[in-house]
């Protein structure tokens, strides 16, 4: 049995990103850091990162300062609620990214 | 137990992809991403239908990065057998052999199959999510959904009967290792499941997962609702470790204090909108009588 | 090495000499003896396998699936209402084109309950995709099962190797052992080319969508009917390939050659008793009788029912005056299945024989000679008298 034929009888699927397409769409909110705010920011430590623990989707990277990947970020808002610096806010997604600006 | 794990030393390879399709704010992925964490990449999947299903992706593209069976419903600690009689017969002993099923899937059709796999002996890891209800269909009642609360199929009175204690069913089998865990502690889960790694013979933990649509609240609250139905001692961080109990984390921390009023968490969810004075007061009793043992 | 053991025997040292890895049984009349041998097989060293003791059929079928799909070769035997409380486990095992091999020791389905013989039970499962072997003696069982691992893992289909209930399960009968190393030879080791694998991590038996979807590389993989397609095509083509298989064991161990139907004293018969399993050892009986009395007379065991025989089917009886199909089993509000079969597979024949449908043995009713010899003769002697529906044999009330 080769390999080709295998894969058409049966559903096996292979591991990638994005199998939902990109659910950056589905947010309404967006999570956006203030970097005076975010404690390994200010601090330039890895410290903190809760906004990395919490995510449901890993879209938060452990990085100072950490970078939320909007492509798939959903938008749920746990980051921002469980910053306990309150460093994130939820913004509305029609405001435009800093980058676009 | 104590901590072992923080947030800082937490591994930062993640074994579940992004884009997947999950809900916003789900608490099964807070716990699925970190639970494949602890498990690590030597680790065989066996689950059966539920919202991981979906999770983990549609043909051809699987958001896991780990080697997974899709089983039947009722059949998930009976493959999970399977999974390890193959790795004896293949020489493979090394692996760790892990279910990973809803409430439904664990505590309602498939406790017969798990129930088996734990007199048996079987030497598996079986972790139950339980978000309390059929959450993958669309919110109907389940097994382990907790009085009261407004189901697609408990539509106006709410359930009427009490949550079903699975963990306490499973443990009653004598088995080495059961514990409890919550979305909103990850990593005394995280820690769990890595112990759980360490033991043999079948270990069960069954993790609190709040689900933002099912039980009806903001995708922000997650973390916030899990955190609610431990601190007011309703749901219960524990272990069982050859049959000796002991509280851990923040229910351990819980001991001799005051705890929050279980009325605080029912509001805020609307699940249990329609539940009267009556119920909220005899919950409130038994959660108080449950300390009282502590 | 020539024994004398009950047809569960036969199928349990089948077993052991295609070298299961993993086997999970649940009791169940009376396909039991079978399981309780290989538990003793395992337990005593004689054979290397995990046996797992599960809680019911669909645990079985469960470990057998999970098993497979991490690469080991598995088995399971059950009977009857077993059976049926694993369909569900049936129609997964093939879809996910797993080489599981199930013994079936055929028996009556509840309600009311029977232990009896019939075989309404795998007849019941014909249309889950899995390929049905009938063996006819304790020899066939135990080749069967050696064939029937060898055809599961080159066509990756599940393969069900069916006897009756008590008829063979339970009675003696003398049969050769085959060598293990001839076995070794014939039965290469099972080796897929995907399976559960922390190396190569895959996600098994997803959700498939209704159309076609690109994966992670942007080829296009197929949508759900797609893989049902591919499996209807590879079980049309799991016909040759038991041929070929069959042809092999001959050459090895010198018996088979008829692996689709086996025909007895057909070549010039006007007519032709069908049937499945063991009755048509007894037909043979009835056949030389009414042969001594001029009547041109011959016999067909179905032996492979699913992936159907039709051309082989067609072959054998397009031409003859009549064909008298007796069933231990039908499709309740209609006809026997295999008297469908046949009468569809014919259609399409310029040479159209008249066909005749007997239900008889249902729940181990004794199926007497008597019985058979004035069916045949009634068919043979004034067809034209006979309904397009079932005449049921046996009957006292």
């Amino acid at each position: 049995m080769t390999t080709d034929k295998f894969c058409s009888m049966l559903s096996r699927s292979k591991p990638g990103p994005g199998d939902g397409g990109n659910t950056g769409s589905w947010r309404v909110l967006r999570p956006v850091i203030n970097l005076e705010a975010c404690i390994p920011a200010k601090r330039n430590k890895m410290a903190c990162f809760h906004c990395w623990l919490y995510c449901p989707d890993s879209v938060v990277s452990k990085t100072i300062p950490p970078v939320i990947n909007y492509d798939y970020c959903k938008g749920c808002g746990i980051c921002a609620e469980e910053c306990p610096a309150g460093a994130i806010s939820m913004v509305d997604e029609s405001t435009p990214l800093v980058e676009d600006k | 137990m104590e901590n072992q794990t923080s947030i800082l030393n937490l591994t930062e390879e993640e074994f579940v992809h992004p884009g997947n399709r999950a809900c916003s704010g789900c608490g099964l992925s807070i716990v699925y991403r970190t639970g494949l964490k602890a498990l690590g990449k030597n680790t065989i999947l066996v689950v059966p239908p539920s919202c991981l299903t979906v999770l983990q992706g549609l043909y051809p593209v699987a958001s896991t990065k780990l080697p997974c069976v899709n089983v039947t419903f009722a059949s998930t600690g009976a493959a999970a057998t399977g999974v390890r009689a193959a790795m004896r017969a293949l020489k493979k002993a090394d692996v760790n052999v892990v279910a990973w099923a809803g409430d439904g899937g664990t505590g309602d059709i498939g406790i017969q199959a798990l129930s088996g796999a734990c007199e048996r002996g079987e030497d598996i890891i079986y972790i139950c999510y339980d978000n309390e209800a059929y959450m993958n269909t669309g919110v109907q009642r389940s097994g382990t959904t907790p009085q009261g609360v407004l189901t697609t199929t408990t539509p106006i009175k709410g359930k009427l009967q009490e949550k079903k204690d699975v963990p306490a069913i499973i443990a009653a089998h004598g088995i080495g290792y059961v514990a409890t865990a919550s979305a909103a502690y990850p990593l005394d889960f995280y820690d769990k499941v890595k112990k759980a790694t360490t033991l043999s013979g079948p270990r069960y933990i069954h993790v609190h997962t709040p689900c933002p649509p099912g039980w009806s609240f903001d995708t922000r609250y997650t973390i916030k609702v899990g955190k609610l139905a431990v601190q007011s001692g309703l749901f219960d961080l524990y272990e069982i470790e050859n049959g000796e109990f002991r509280l851990t984390g923040a229910s351990k921390n819980l001991v001799g204090k005051a705890r929050i009023p279980v009325t605080e968490y029912f509001q805020t969810q609307g699940r249990f909108k329609s539940l009267d004075q009556e119920i909220i007061q005899k919950v409130q009793e038994q959660v108080d009588a449950k300390w009282a043992r502590y | 090495m020539h024994i004398i053991e009950s047809g569960n025997v036969a199928a349990a040292t089948g077993v052991k000499l295609s070298r299961a890895q993993v086997i999970a049984a649940y009791p169940i009349t009376p396909q039991t003896p079978l399981t309780e041998k290989l538990s003793e097989f395992v337990e005593s060293g004689e054979l290397a396998a995990e046996y797992i003791p599960v809680e019911s059929e669909h645990s079985a079928m469960a470990v057998c699936i999970a098993a497979s799909t991490a690469g080991a070769r598995a088995f399971t035997a059950t009977s009857a209402n077993g059976l049926l409380y694993m369909s569900e486990q049936l129609h997964w095992a093939v879809g996910a084109r797993l080489p599981i091999v199930m013994c079936v020791a055929n028996r009556g389905i509840g309600a009311p309950w029977t232990v009896w013989n019939d075989q309404q039970d795998t007849i019941s499962q014909r249309d889950v995709g899995w390929i049905q072997i009938y063996a006819n003696d304790h020899q066939q069982i135990i080749d069967a099962v050696i064939k029937a691992f060898r055809l599961a893992q080159t066509v990756s289909i599940p393969v069900m190797v069916c006897y009756d209930g008590y008829l063979l399960s339970h009675t003696y009968m003398p049969f050769e052992e085959p060598a293990q190393s001839s076995v070794d030879s014939f039965l290469p080791t099972f080796a897929p080319t995907h399976f559960l694998d922390p190396e190569n991590p895959g996600n098994f038996n997803t959700v498939t969508l209704p159309d076609v979807r690109p994966d992670v590389e942007g080829v296009i993989a197929p949508g759900y009917i797609e893989i049902r397609h591919t499996l209807h095509q590879d079980l049309r083509a799991a016909l040759d390939t038991f041929v070929e298989i069959d042809r092999e064991f001959k050459k090895e161990f010198g018996r088979g050659g008829n692996p689709l139907i086996e025909e007895y004293r057909c070549e010039d018969a006007d007519f032709v008793a069908v049937c499945i399993g063991s009755l048509s050892y007894q037909l043979r009986d009835v056949v030389d009788g009414m042969r001594e009395n001029d009547v041109k007379i011959g016999v067909m065991g179905v032996q492979m029912y699913r992936p159907f025989p039709d051309e082989a089917i067609v072959r054998a009886l397009a031409g003859k005056k009549g064909v008298i199909v007796f069933e231990k089993a039908l499709s309740y509000g209609n006809q026997g299945a295999l008297y469908a079969d046949i009468k569809s597979a014919l259609y399409k024949s310029a040479e159209r024989p008249f066909i005749h449908n007997y239900i008889l043995g249902l729940g181990g009713r004794e199926i007497k000679t008597q019985h058979l010899l004035d069916a045949l003769t009634a068919s043979c002697t004034s067809p034209d008298t006979f309904e397009d529906a079932p005449r049921w044999i046996g009957l006292k009330l």
